[in-house]
């Protein structure tokens, strides 16, 4: 049905502050206690402070300068760089996790940003908010305007995400690139994992956002 | 700054350089005939000396030790008062008490680099063999050999571990090289504005500055000072030109843009008739007061010859190969000599080693330089690097 969807739209709140987020925890839970993680878009280092916790060495890219102190200042040892063009240099498996939280829909290349989160690392996990929601599908259907919720916030003319997908797109490009889910979650407007053993129509209407443990398929 | 009027060469003796030399107003480490130190060019420099500054107290269990590695024109006055000019330390904007670091909570050290010209040996020094100072029979150093002294000081200090190794520049280059050289003596590094090879660009700018140097008759060979002389219109050019390098255009213009210097209109001549002419009379003149025209020689040649990566079989990664020590990496954003691209590929490799490092772009007009300045957005994370490295290494440093 639809192609491929480039619907400008609200900012991300990837600095939401405060007690750890339902999207991090439910990320940490997916992430071997002892592992090596590259944070990717890592913000002010909440989700790599949770999983330091953990006993993970953990490392971060960040885009803003801002968030980069931040993140210094927590002891976090983060790099200021752009996912689109920094992930290229990082070599083979140096990671056993990549986390991509809330920022795929931000980069000017997701399948290409995709592929390399799987080359640097022996997993991935992405986590991006779901435009086949159904109140974004309202909003569109009966409001007739671009949707904006409390986690995306920001006008079309304002936003940094260029690259909008609903969780059937991001399943489909997965096929396409031979990536496999390990697991796949969707979390409904609370944060809340939506029952399991859903079709995925559903996860698509009312997950409000949707994370996947990726690995690499065996096709090739 | 603005306004400086151009001032005529120094009224300084040759006596009264030399004294620094000879006998600086620092803590001297001498090295006898047991200890050579083994230079990259072969030759066993001995004996030698290493003039330094400490500030703070070095605790019980010596983990405290920060060394700053001082750059091109630098010495080891970094937060006292300069024995020659006078001014205050040339790092206070970082060290200092309520500073990022702060004598209080660390054992701070600086040594002037061998080679330099404010007590450790050099150029300028008397060559024991002759008794007379060795100008260009000096041999020519690098900055391994810089450090490897550093190395030898900090044993004399009975230091094993450096909690942090800091510079700017020549210094950055210093932090860098040892971190490859000795991994396992430096628990963390910062390193600002600097880059793991010199480029083409500024060994042309170093070659410029020498040229200045050997072309003025004063110079003699480099033999000025069995003559007594000092060659000042040539290590002055050097230092104008150098200067620029340090600076931006958007800072320069800031500063001075096209304003005149005492006068209201052009005097049909070539005296200094813009305020940005006569800023750079005065660097040049003000530092020819301070700085020897052998040492000017030698350590630009030291950073033209750095290459760590040529050090590790071409591969710059080989040099970090499973290090522990944390890094931060700074760049500012208008420094065009050391720009921000240098300082990524320098974090390339290090991502490419597992190291752990952080690296931040620090967006200022105020070129290379800016370093050396306050620049609170490099202080902050100066001050946030060595806090959470010092939690990580049980230090109680205090936040203050």
């Amino acid at each position: 049905m639809s192609e491929q969807q480039v619907l400008p739209l609200g900012g991300l709140t990837a600095d939401q502050s405060g007690p750890f987020r339902a999207d991090h925890l439910l990320v940490a839970g997916m992430v071997k206690p002892g592992s090596k993680v590259l944070d990717v878009g890592c913000g002010d280092g909440d989700l790599l402070q949770l999983l330091e916790t953990r006993g993970v060495d953990g490392r971060g890219i960040e885009l803003s300068r801002e968030g980069v102190n931040r993140c210094v200042a927590k002891g976090l040892a983060v790099v200021q760089g752009d996912a689109d063009t920094d992930l290229v240099n990082y070599p083979d498996d140096a990671f056993d996790y990549v986390i991509l939280s809330q920022t795929l829909q931000a980069t000017r290349q997701p399948k290409v940003v995709l592929e390399n989160l799987l080359r640097i690392g022996r997993r991935a996990i992405v986590s991006f908010p779901n435009f086949g929601f159904w109140r974004m599908r309202l909003q569109l259907l009966i409001g007739g305007h671009m949707p904006r919720t409390d986690n995306l916030p920001a006008t079309w003319y304002d936003t940094a995400n260029i690259h909008f997908c609903t969780i059937k797109d991001f399943v489909e490009l997965c096929d396409a690139i031979d990536v496999k889910m390990e697991r796949a979650e969707a979390l409904d407007l609370y944060g809340r994992p939506l029952r399991l053993r859903l079709p995925w129509w559903v996860w698509n209407m009312f997950g409000e956002q949707g994370v996947f443990l990726l690995t690499r398929g065996g096709k090739k | 700054m603005v306004g400086v009027k151009s001032v005529p060469s120094p009224a300084i003796s040759a006596d009264e350089r030399s004294h620094e030399v000879d006998h600086p107003s620092s803590q001297v480490a001498q090295f006898g005939a047991d200890q050579p130190l083994r230079l990259d060019c072969g030759i066993d420099l001995t004996p030698f000396q290493i003039a330094y500054q400490t500030y703070g107290e070095l605790n019980a269990d010596r983990s405290n030790a920060i060394l700053i590695c001082h750059a091109l024109t630098g010495d080891q006055h970094v937060a006292n008062v300069h024995p020659v000019t006078g001014k205050s330390g040339w790092w206070d904007t970082l060290v200092g008490p309520g500073r990022p670091l702060d004598p209080r909570h660390y054992f701070i050290i600086c040594a002037n680099v061998i080679g330099g010209c404010m007590g450790s040996t050099g150029p300028a020094s008397i060559n024991p063999a002759t008794g007379k100072v060795w100008g260009l029979d000096f041999p020519v150093i690098t900055i391994p050999d810089m450090v490897r002294a550093q190395a030898m000081l900090i044993d004399r200090l009975g230091i094993d571990t450096l909690f942090a190794v800091v510079g700017g520049s020549m210094g950055g280059m210093q932090v860098l090289q040892w971190t490859a050289a000795y991994p396992k003596r430096v628990y963390s590094a910062l390193a600002i504005a600097c880059s793991t090879r010199h480029s083409a660009q500024n060994i042309a700018f170093h070659e410029l500055g020498r040229q200045a140097v050997m072309a003025d008759p004063d110079w003699h060979n480099g033999a000025y000072a069995d003559q007594g002389i000092h060659p000042h219109r040539g290590l002055a050019v050097a230092r104008m030109a150098a200067h620029i390098t340090y600076l931006s255009d958007a800072a320069l213009h800031r500063k001075f843009g096209r304003r005149m210097q005492d006068r209201e209109l052009p005097t049909f001549s070539f005296d200094a008739d813009f305020q940005v002419e006569s800023y750079l009379r005065y660097q040049g003149s003000s530092f020819v007061e301070r700085f020897d025209a052998n040492s000017y020689l030698y350590l630009t040649r030291a950073m033209d010859y750095f290459d760590i990566a040529a050090d590790h079989g071409g591969a710059l990664a080989k040099a970090f190969a499973d290090i522990q020590t944390r890094f931060c990496v700074v760049s500012f954003t208008s420094d065009w000599l050391f720009p921000t691209s240098e300082s990524r590929a320098l974090v390339h490799a290090l991502n490419a080693s597992s190291a752990r490092v952080s690296f931040a772009e620090i967006e200022t007009d105020r070129g290379h330089d800016a370093f050396l300045l306050d620049v609170p957005e490099f202080l902050d994370i100066s001050r946030a690097f060595l806090q959470s490295a010092g939690k990580a290494r049980g230090l109680t440093a205090k936040n203050d």
